[in-house]
């Protein structure tokens, strides 16, 4: 019991720190309620999906500046094909955009490990690439989204059978990132991949030794970061029920979701839990300040001040644990 | 060594352009014009010669940020946003307080963001891109909240700065009376200070500059600050050649600043390049942008575009560095 | 395929030569064990040891000669190519993920859990457990647990590499059990040991390499130390050459010192180093790779702080917490790899002239005049042959090191240390060194000199102090200094030094 605590102490704590977080927006605001946690969830969820997203590639050792880009490429690409498409086609819409994503990110891992230039710069270039790709797809924001697919993502949970009162407490979107980066990530996590992945962002040498290929597990680091990616897209594409070709604000978000998150910038360590959390309490301490209301473009400056530092002490603590 | 015995043509081209890298972008230009002569004949004049490098200057100015932060291995993302802060905040205080206070204020966010980019590389050990692009997320949040507090009060571009950004005389472009000096100081200043000595060698090694006795951070706070500054002053020419004051006015410039110091021969892992090929890589970009809308190419394919050749310059430096 | 009549060995690598560019590591090198054997792996620095074990473990492909594992060709271009044909080697360095636990380790190895279990409580390790993370273990720990992994998987070769190095004696004891009932049940071990006594009591022979050449194999015997001692430094002992000037009388008791040094120790590699360094004289250090030199001059130079001891400056206690301190107290490096002490795409003149730059005050124009002067004086005083605008990257590794060295001449020298500052240069660019070193002192500078080539510390140094395992073990008179004596002294088998060495 000890050990979980001692290891996940930082994911509890960030839990604890949600947890209050809530009862102070409750407080704040008597009339927060479902609808609310349901609008909150809905806001989190693309912030979510690309915190996963880079906290994957984080983990091996790497970074991922396109993700906000490659979000921006999926989702106008959902929306440019569901516009007039029938409930079935969405349906294939939705697997050739997850296939398009983990393509992409499979493409950046191949050009960082071919070109040996250093992911930050691959990465760099790829966010223009991919943005320009999102304007060619759709120069304004326009498509649509298939209703069954909002659907999934509005309203709370409701089982057949049981009564609403059990279960729509909780937000279809929060169920639904949950099974998503559940089915993508704990099947990988305990197996091979998985330990290769955290095993070359610890030490590259040392799981080079120990047989791991290092090129072909960096690719599907950032392959599963573009993956992770495209469901950020589609949950855009399905929350506002469009697609938009201009990024949003959801790299610099990312990053230090991923650092808050307890994932060290260098790689080797933490999960997506973490992040994922710590994402969520971002989104949380930007509506609490709205709630406050706070100019909502100064809550911009305290969000943007919390990430620069949390960012910069990340910075540090990678700086202390090379030495 | 072993690279002195006997070195093939090839090899020997490869040296003699490493040595002279501004040929092959002079090269590169003027075949840009000459294709662009073909596409639309007559074309290439007098005004629009003028007209390019009006265009390219603020570019090439912005791209100096690029350049001086590449030298040491970094890369200044925030650049834009301070341009577009300083021409705002200038722009909207004139009313208040006359052009030459106006100006001096409009410098005091852009020195501040740049110092805060310096602290936070020096002291923190954020990466260059990630902390630029940080603050420069803060500073467009902050200019927001600016603009909500001015937004009675109307904005002035003086007429100075529009003489400055776009006017000429006798057909050629008075931004040059900034430009030309600006490019001499840094052009002669990157080899001929001490400063700029340090900027290569922090770029080309940080142990051996650390062993040489360079304080990593002193450079790094000077060299942000002194980037803001150059950005700072970028907006002030910008906006007087744009004559509209927004608040995304110099991010369009952005990403070509990156790729402007890219072409010019900059390394993005530093210790290499220099302000003179920055110029000629703002010129290139000019024109090709001239091209791309003669073409009729749309938005995406020139961010494609540049975010290509970004990356096929690095990977192709990698390989020639690697081949010595 | 014919079976063979005579047992084939179960290792034959022979005729393995590499080179990389110019640099010729290995010209003929080879090794031969039979089933059941333990052989020791000896060779100076920079004999080739080091290429060998990585073209053995397949993280290099010999440019010449094959290597046999139970007389199949190795056609190892991976490290886990090497271990399926049956090398399985042990680094110094552990090559365990540090933020897996030890059951993720195993499954990403693919290493037999029982097995495993079973050589980590045979090695001495009672209460491991597998949930255990990598990086909350002692190094020791670490070490076992790599042995053990390499054991689990039954491997026809063992290499282990210091195996010993950082374990406490009762370990060991049970390691070299273990390793002893390895080769009782028929495998074959390489090992890699600076511990003659260890090597005395395990090894049936020892394979000993100079100058990438396998130069003799012999049996383990009573008094074999020294043989081994003479073949790896060559029949032939160097010319041992007297120099006019003897400068010890500078260094004559009661003068102050230029460098004090007392209990100087960074908790794990470097123990507890002593000595004075005089102005005027040339201090060698030597020592075999990884006694704690690497640490010594980083903490002398500033690039790392002293967990133990301190030093004095002229009779001023000193603490650098930058290079940049250390400098400014007239202590400058030249180090080891000239890789990290030169700007390799910028000329000559930029690379001598940094540290005239790096203080705030020399930040604005430069002089220009005045400093090429400068650089030019150094330039001439070090006769580098080179264009002075040429990038130092086309220079020769010679002139590349000189001017790693001019850099303090036009700076101004008082204290220097040099690491290694010979290694891989031509013998006219060693003689260059050698006399302006000497020059250097007798215009009053203090020396500290570490090489890795024993036969200098006779044509550079006035005296030198032989570093074990992270201590002084002996200090010696250039003049008595012969190659056998120091050798001897850097193994650890001077008397008083037997005693001290650590566990």
């Amino acid at each position: 019991m000890r050990r979980i605590l001692s290891e996940n102490g930082w994911v509890i704590g960030l839990a604890a720190m949600l947890a209050l977080l809530l009862i102070f927006t409750k407080m704040i605001q008597p009339q927060f309620g479902l609808s609310g946690l349901d609008s909150l969830s809905r806001a989190v969820l693309p912030f979510a999906f690309a915190t996963a997203a880079m906290a994957v590639v984080v983990i091996a050792g790497g970074i991922d500046l396109s993700v906000a880009s490659m979000m921006a490429v999926t989702s106008v690409t959902a929306a440019l094909l569901m516009q007039g498409a029938g409930d079935v086609a969405a349906a294939g819409v939705v697997v050739f955009v997850l296939l398009l994503g983990l393509a992409m990110g499979a493409l950046n891992g191949a050009l960082i490990v071919v070109t040996r230039v250093p992911d930050i710069v691959v990465t760099l270039s790829m966010l223009f690439v991919w943005e320009g790709v999102a304007l060619l797809v759709l120069n304004a924001p326009g498509g649509a989204a298939a209703g069954w697919l909002k659907a999934m993502i509005v309203g709370g949970v409701t089982i057949p059978g049981v009564p609403d009162g059990m279960t729509a407490w909780l937000p279809r979107s929060t169920l639904f990132m949950a099974l998503v980066i559940g089915a993508i990530w704990l099947p990988i996590r305990r197996s091979r991949l998985g330990l290769s992945i955290y095993a070359i962002g610890s030490d590259a040498n040392a799981a080079f030794r120990s047989g791991v290929p290092v090129a072909r597990t960096r690719i599907a680091a950032y392959a599963i970061c573009g993956l992770l990616s495209a469901c950020g897209g589609l949950s855009l594409t399905f929350s506002t029920g469009i697609g938009e070709p201009i990024p949003g604000p959801y790299l610099l978000a990312s990053v230090a979701g991923v650092v808050l998150g307890g994932v060290v910038l260098g790689g080797g360590r933490g999960g997506l839990l973490g992040p994922i959390i710590a994402v969520v309490i971002l989104r949380l301490v930007r509506l609490d300040l709205t709630l406050l209301a706070v100019d909502p473009n100064v809550t911009t400056i305290i969000e943007g001040t919390i990430m620069v530092v949390v960012v910069m002490l990340g910075g540090l603590l990678a700086a202390k644990g090379r030495h | 060594m072993r690279d002195l015995a006997q070195p093939t043509p090839i090899k020997r081209l490869v040296r003699f352009l490493g040595d002279n890298p501004m040929i092959p972008l002079i090269v590169l230009l003027l075949g840009l014009i000459g294709l662009l002569e073909v596409l639309r004949p007559g074309i290439v004049n007098e005004r629009w010669i003028a007209n390019t490098i009006k265009f390219a200057i603020p570019l090439a100015m912005l791209a100096a940020c690029q350049t001086l932060t590449m030298l040491t291995g970094g890369i200044d993302l925030s650049a834009g946003v301070v341009a577009t802060i300083a021409a705002f905040v200038m722009a909207t205080q004139v009313p208040h307080l006359g052009v030459p206070l106006a100006i001096a204020v409009s410098l005091v966010p852009a020195l501040l963001i740049g110092l805060l980019n310096g602290v936070g590389i020096a002291f923190f050990r954020v990466h260059p891109l990630i902390m630029t692009l940080g603050t420069g997320l803060v500073g467009t949040g902050i200019l927001q909240v600016y603009q909500r507090s001015v937004i009675a009060s109307g904005s002035v571009v003086p007429e100075v700065l529009g003489w400055l950004g776009s006017g000429r005389t006798w057909g050629v472009p008075n931004a040059l009376v900034l430009f030309v000096p600006f490019a001499v100081v840094l052009i002669i200043g990157q080899r001929r200070t001490g400063f700029g000595r340090l900027l290569y060698a922090l770029g080309a090694n940080p142990g051996a500059a650390r062993l040489s006795g360079v304080r990593a951070w002193q450079v790094y706070i000077a060299l942000y600050v002194l980037s803001a500054l150059i950005a700072g002053i970028t907006g002030l020419l910008y906006v007087g050649l744009i004559k509209a004051p927004s608040l995304s006015l110099v991010n369009p410039l952005m990403l070509p600043s990156v790729a402007a110091a890219v072409i010019g021969g900059t390394s993005i892992f530093g210790g290499r390049g220099g302000y003179g090929g920055t110029i000629l890589g703002a010129l290139i970009l000019t024109v090709l942008g001239t091209m791309l809308t003669l073409l009729q190419m749309p938005e995406g394919v020139r961010r494609i575009l540049f975010g290509a050749i970004i990356l096929a310059v690095t990977a192709i430096y990698i390989r020639l560095t690697e081949s010595n | 395929m014919a079976k063979q009549d005579s047992p084939a060995p179960i290792l034959d690598a022979s005729g393995v030569s590499k080179t990389f560019g110019a640099v010729i590591a290995l010209r003929d090198a080879s090794l031969r064990i039979d089933a059941g054997e333990i052989v020791a792996l000896m060779g100076a620095n920079g004999a080739g040891k080091s290429t060998f074990v990585k073209i053995l473990t397949g993280a290099l492909r010999p440019d010449s000669g094959h290597v046999r594992i139970r007389g199949r060709d190795t056609n190892v271009a991976s490290p886990s190519q090497a271990r399926k044909s049956g090398l399985v080697p042990v680094y110094q360095e552990p090559s365990l993920i540090p933020d897996l636990d030890v059951a993720d380790n195993l499954t990403l190895g693919s290493t037999p859990k029982e097995p495993f279990r079973h050589w980590v409580s045979e090695l001495g390790i009672a209460d491991l457990r597998l949930d255990a993370k990598i990086g909350q273990l002692p190094l020791a720990t670490l070490r076992i647990l790599d042995l053990a992994r390499a054991l689990a998987t039954e491997p026809d070769v063992l290499l282990l590499d210091e195996m010993t190095a950082a374990l406490p004696t009762n370990l060991v004891e049970r390691v070299l059990r273990v390793v002893r009932q390895q080769a009782t049940s028929g495998r074959a071990v390489i090992y890699i040991s600076h511990r003659f006594s260890e090597i005395a009591e395990l090894c049936d022979r020892a394979s000993v390499l100079r100058d990438g050449v396998t130069v003799g194999d012999l049996p383990i015997g009573p008094a074999v130390e020294d043989q081994i001692v003479e073949l790896m430094l060559g029949a032939k002992l160097a010319p041992n050459r007297k120099r006019e000037v003897v400068a010890a009388d500078v260094a004559a008791p009661g003068s102050m010192p230029r460098l004090k040094v007392r209990g100087l120790g960074d908790g794990a590699k470097l123990g507890n180093v002593s000595f004075d360094l005089h102005p005027g004289e040339v201090l060698g250090v030597v020592g075999l790779e990884g006694q704690g030199q690497d640490e010594l001059f980083d903490i002398l130079a500033g690039f790392r702080p002293a967990k133990a001891g301190s030093f004095e400056i002229d009779g001023r206690p000193a603490t650098f917490r930058d290079p940049a301190d250390a400098i400014a107290a007239g202590v400058t490096l030249v180090p080891g790899d000239r890789a990290n002490a030169l700007f390799m795409d910028r000329s000559v003149q930029e690379n001598i002239a940094v540290p005239l730059l790096a203080r705030l005050r020399h930040w604005g124009p430069i002089p220009m005049r005045a400093q090429t002067r400068r650089v030019n004086d150094a330039i001439e005083r070090l006769q580098i042959e080179t264009r002075a605008q040429g990038e130092v990257r086309r220079l020769s590794g010679g002139n590349q090191q000189k001017v790693t060295i001019a850099r303090w001449i036009a700076k101004g020298v008082q204290t220097l240390l040099l690491f290694d500052p010979t290694r891989g240069i031509d013998v006219r660019t060693k003689r260059q060194i050698y006399a302006l070193v000497r020059d250097l002192a007798d215009q009053g500078a203090a020396v500290l000199f570490y090489t890795s080539e024993l036969n200098e510390v006779r044509l550079a140094c006035d005296r030198a102090v032989v570093i074990f395992g992270g201590r002084v073990v002996d200090v010696i008179d250039a003049a008595e200094a012969d190659d056998q004596t120091l050798m001897r002294a850097a193994y650890g088998l001077t008397e008083d030094a037997d005693e001290s060495v650590p566990a």
